[in-house]
């Protein structure tokens, strides 16, 4: 971490960046946030550890606007959503000086708070340098351990790789954390009867708060209006029917991003309730690689996607209607 | 507020005996906007025409709706009846309560239900209309003919003498196509050549024709009036202006194991060949496939005994980019693959031919010089078997479930020449029905039967056994006589189904033209508008439209070079108001409608917007209204809503949807 934070000084002060976007210390151990470091000074609270899961790519929309260049840290997995929204010409690349940062797998404090472990005041073994395979973690019931990759979000056992897609230089190393196919979760929800799968998303989402987290930090959900907040649609007026109607919001939502979700996890990630949001995302990347031949959104900035291109091997639409 | 009026059309009894028309307009009365409604008999009528105009004047409607037939059918009639009442015609909306609703009802109360939801759903949309209005585009004066055949040469005949030039697009070396393959042609019998051969010559000869074989098209862009296209002249690795046809270079090829497609792979050719001897044009082409030179490096025979110097075998693909106002489909067919019916032994016995290989067979230049024999041992056959219907008429999905039409025809004008010529040759046909509608047709049949002796039997054949003797055992039954039936035989001939030939698949997608379950193209209408496809400005000739012999093919040429000559003699084209729009606050700037726009009609540009008092320069997209065919392509793939369609906005839909689920 230091020689990230180094680098950031020096860039910094050679002019080669007018400002640094990665993350801040936060209140707790394990919520660092991110922000904008404009001063060497300002650099002190910056920190990049187990818990700095936050994509940065979707910051540089904003970034993009002002003047000179911004270091962005991104993680091998948030080079994907930097390809895509510079292939949306959502982000210009001449104002991004890309840092690729090491990722030995992000943590989930959720998974270290199911294992029973509360009120924690500090976390060691978090830290990207060290190679702790545990994490001690000092609660005011005294000190608790927890295996490192037991405490993984589920994004990073299903890791698409360390290797960063776009990058100006790479800081730090990575480790290789996959260890589960990306879509079991997915085998196992198509082999539900309709019945099974109705109530299983009934009950994962009648626990939304429409809280509109897993759409801010989306970097997909990138519109300067987005439908349901504009008046000029009836989507975002409109009375509920019954207490579903409300969840199709993801439904749409999963529409709407789909052949563009690069499968970064952030909405499942930033979810207040727990709910398994990426599951509807990975469901289409399953579908699309099956129906028109592995894609990876964001791997590149060229390739035609296979939902905005047609070629004549193109799955008939009955086909795609028969498979549900 | 719309003042909208709502006209319910009972088509004679084609609605109303399924639909409780009065009904419909009673209840049409309660949607909010109606101020006016009324069903009459016959709305397309002019009195029924009449009585729109009379409301539109009385009660000051904003937006009429008619509940009738498909939009296809007669929103045209209706929104121009509109417009002379002094309405803008897209105030106009048609709720489709025949094709969707009575036509495949049966209960009068669910029906009625239904056309009323219909209604409701037309109105609801008329409600959100606004008043479009059509823009100007120009026509390019050049035409493109796809296919050399008797369709494509005709139709580019026909197109030129109008005065306009024409290309013509052939896939294979010369044109021609099926026809150059036939020996004789019923029901005069006149030889294939001898009417085919003037008019190839006179296509190539023409000054507003131009001929391009060995070429595909190989992509379409544009609309109608200004359609622009990528031809790809294959390599013929023969410098057409240098050689002279003299076929030296075919006589000394040493290569000459490949089949003759031109003879149906019934006997040989050298890989540098013409077709055939009147082949146009008479430049033959190099087939790398077969060519020692393009294998092995070694050879250039051809070369050396060249005078010309026309042997180029470094030539390669050239892309020629056109421009045409009108598009003609004449791509013809082809017979099918006989793989799934291995009951007749075709692919177990040489002495097993389809009646085009019979046609090569009694041809005098084809694979036997117009001797009828064998193919396995050349001896004169003594008994001969047509078997009809092979792979037509077919329930199981063997086959095709249409009539091939022209099958009965050929076998009987084949029965009749082999009769005539040979007549100690007995020919059994074995039918399901002869079908000979047709001028001179029926007369042409009983010929066969009456003065030649065609045995016509009425039943099919279950098998062909090839015996150890060479002989072929057929297995068939009488339908008529209700007896089995074992006959020895020396050849048999399949009339084996024919389909349009497989590249207009790919041909179709190009255009945007749509074909039905059997790769047909579909026409416009049935009826009305048979040789024109869905797809304005493209134009239907001969087989690839459906199964036709030569006088109907060369008829409906006529008829498709007719109507391209139609559109190319306008100066300007109205286009179709109802396009695409982006707004640009919304714009997100990702270019997704860009990719998916088929019509190259989306660009990109920096635009200064005032966002709510945020002056910002931002990517926003353009839409081009000449060339926005109003597909919707690009309303569904924007992410953010930012683009909507003039006529077909997002909301109307909605609007629409709502009304049918309320």
């Amino acid at each position: 971490m230091q020689e990230l934070k180094d680098r950031a000084r020096e860039l910094l002060a050679d002019g080669t960046v007018k400002r640094v976007l990665g993350w801040k210390i936060g209140d707790l151990p394990y919520n660092p946030e991110p922000a904008y470091f404009e001063t060497e000074e300002s650099l002190k609270d910056f920190v990049y550890n187990g818990f700095c899961g936050a994509n940065l790519s979707k910051y540089m929309i904003e970034a993009s606007k002002l003047d000179g260049k911004t270091m962005v840290c991104l993680k091998p997995c948030d080079t994907y959503s930097f390809n895509q929204l510079m292939k949306e010409h959502r982000v210009d690349r001449e104002k991004a000086y890309i840092a690729g940062v090491g990722c030995k797998g992000k943590l989930d404090i959720e998974k270290i708070r199911k294992q029973g472990i509360k009120a924690i005041e500090r976390i060691e073994g978090a830290g990207i340098c060290d190679e702790a395979e545990t994490l001690k973690i000092q609660t005011v019931y005294g000190e608790k351990t927890c295996a490192y990759a037991d405490a993984m979000l589920e994004r990073c056992h299903v890791c698409k790789g360390k290797e960063h897609k776009i990058y100006d230089e790479l800081i730090g190393e990575s480790k290789e954390t996959a260890d589960a196919d990306r879509f079991d979760e997915v085998a196992a929800i198509e082999a539900m009867s309709p019945e099974e799968k109705f109530a299983f998303f009934q009950k994962e989402l009648s626990k939304c708060i429409r809280c509109n987290a897993c759409r801010n930090v989306c970097p997909a959900c990138s519109c300067r209006k987005c439908v349901f907040d504009s008046t000029k649609f009836d989507s975002s007026q409109k009375a509920n029917v019954d207490s579903f109607e409300e969840k199709m919001f993801h439904i749409i939502r999963a529409f709407h991003v789909a052949g563009r979700c690069t499968d970064c996890g952030e909405c499942s990630r930033v979810c207040p309730q727990g709910i398994p949001l990426h599951l509807f995302n990975r469901k289409f990347i399953k579908d699309i690689n099956e129906l028109y031949g592995e894609y990876q959104a964001g791997e590149d900035t060229g390739a035609k996607a296979p939902l905005t291109d047609y070629t004549f091997e193109d799955a008939e639409p009955s086909i795609v209607g028969k498979r549900g | 507020m719309q003042r909208i009026g709502v006209f319910v059309c009972h088509c004679g009894s084609n609605i109303a005996a399924t639909v409780d028309v009065a009904k419909v307009a009673e209840m049409a009365l309660m949607e909010p906007g109606v101020v006016h409604a009324e069903d009459y008999q016959y709305m397309c009528s002019e009195a029924g025409q009449a009585k729109i105009a009379e409301a539109v004047h009385e009660k000051n409607l904003t937006g009429v709706v008619v509940c009738s037939c498909s939009p296809r059918m007669h929103e045209a009639t209706f929104r121009k009846a509109a417009e002379r009442a002094g309405l803008n015609p897209y105030m106009v909306e048609i709720a489709n309560i025949r094709e969707h609703c009575s036509w495949i009802h049966k209960d009068m109360e669910e029906a009625t239900k239904k056309a009323v939801i219909l209604m409701r759903a037309a109105v609801a949309k008329v409600n959100l209309n606004t008043p479009l209005k059509e823009g100007e585009s120009r026509v390019t004066k050049r035409a493109l003919v796809i296919g050399g055949g008797i369709a494509g040469i005709q139709t580019a005949l026909d197109i030129a003498d109008a005065g306009y030039e024409v290309d013509i697009v052939e896939k294979t070396p010369s044109i021609g196509g099926r026809m150059s393959q036939l020996d004789k042609t019923f029901p005069t019998l006149d030889c294939s050549a001898c009417i085919l051969t003037p008019k190839m010559v006179e296509a190539a000869a023409h000054e507003k024709i131009t001929i391009y074989t060995y070429s595909e098209v190989e992509k379409v862009s544009g609309f109608v009036g200004e359609f622009t296209v990528d031809i790809r002249k294959k390599a013929r690795h023969v410098d057409m202006d240098k050689c002279t046809g003299c076929g030296v270079c075919q006589e000394k090829c040493p290569s000459k194991k490949a089949p003759s497609e031109f003879n149906r792979g019934l006997n040989k050719r050298s890989a540098i060949y013409t077709p055939f001897a009147q082949a146009i044009p008479n430049v033959p082409v190099i087939d790398c496939d077969n060519c020692i030179k393009f294998k092995t490096g070694k050879c250039g025979i051809c070369a050396k005994v060249c005078q010309a110097g026309a042997i180029d075998y470094e030539q390669q693909d050239e892309i020629l980019t056109e421009k045409y106002g009108a598009i003609v489909v004449a791509t013809g067919f082809d017979t099918i693959n006989l793989e799934k019916y291995d009951e007749y032994a075709y692919s177990q016995s040489p002495d097993v031919i389809t009646s085009l290989e019979l046609e090569r067979v009694m041809n005098a230049a084809g694979p036997t010089h117009g001797h009828l024999e064998r193919l396995s041992d050349g001896k004169a056959p003594k008994e001969m078997v047509f078997i009809q219907c092979v792979g037509s008429r077919c329930s199981d999905d063997r086959g095709k479930s249409y009539c091939s039409k022209i099958c009965c025809m050929y076998t009987a004008k084949h029965a009749m020449l082999i009769r005539d010529k040979y007549p100690d040759v007995n020919v059994t046909v074995f039918y399901i029905d002869v079908r000979t509608p047709g001028k001179n047709f029926d007369e042409f049949y009983r010929r066969a039967v009456e003065q030649y002796g065609v045995n016509y039997i009425k039943g099919q054949v279950g098998k062909v056994i090839p015996q150890p003797d060479g002989k072929l055992l057929v297995q068939a039954s009488d339908l008529l006589d209700n007896q089995q039936i074992l006959k020895e035989a020396d050849m048999v001939v399949l009339a084996t189904a024919i389909e349009p030939n497989p590249d207009v698949r790919k041909i179709a997608t190009m255009l945007t033209a749509s074909i039905d379950t059997n790769n047909f193209l579909t026409e416009a209408h049935a009826k009305l508008r048979p040789v024109e496809s869905p797809t304005a400005g493209i134009f239907l000739s001969g087989v690839c439209q459906g199964p036709k012999d030569i006088p109907e093919t060369v008829a409906q040429a006529g008829a498709a070079a007719v109507k391209a000559v139609g559109l190319l003699a306008k100066d300007k084209l109205m286009t179709n108001p109802c396009t695409a729009h982006a707004d640009e606050l919304l714009c997100n700037g990702c270019s997704t409608c860009e990719n998916v726009c088929p019509y190259g009609a989306i660009t990109y540009e920096e635009k200064e917007v005032n966002d709510h008092g945020i002056r910002e320069v931002r990517r926003i997209a353009n839409v081009n209204n000449a060339l926005c065919q109003g597909c919707g392509a690009c309303t569904v793939a924007c992410p953010s809503g930012a683009m909507d369609l003039k006529g077909f906005s997002n909301r109307q839909i909605i609007a629409e949807v709502d009304a049918i689920c309320r």
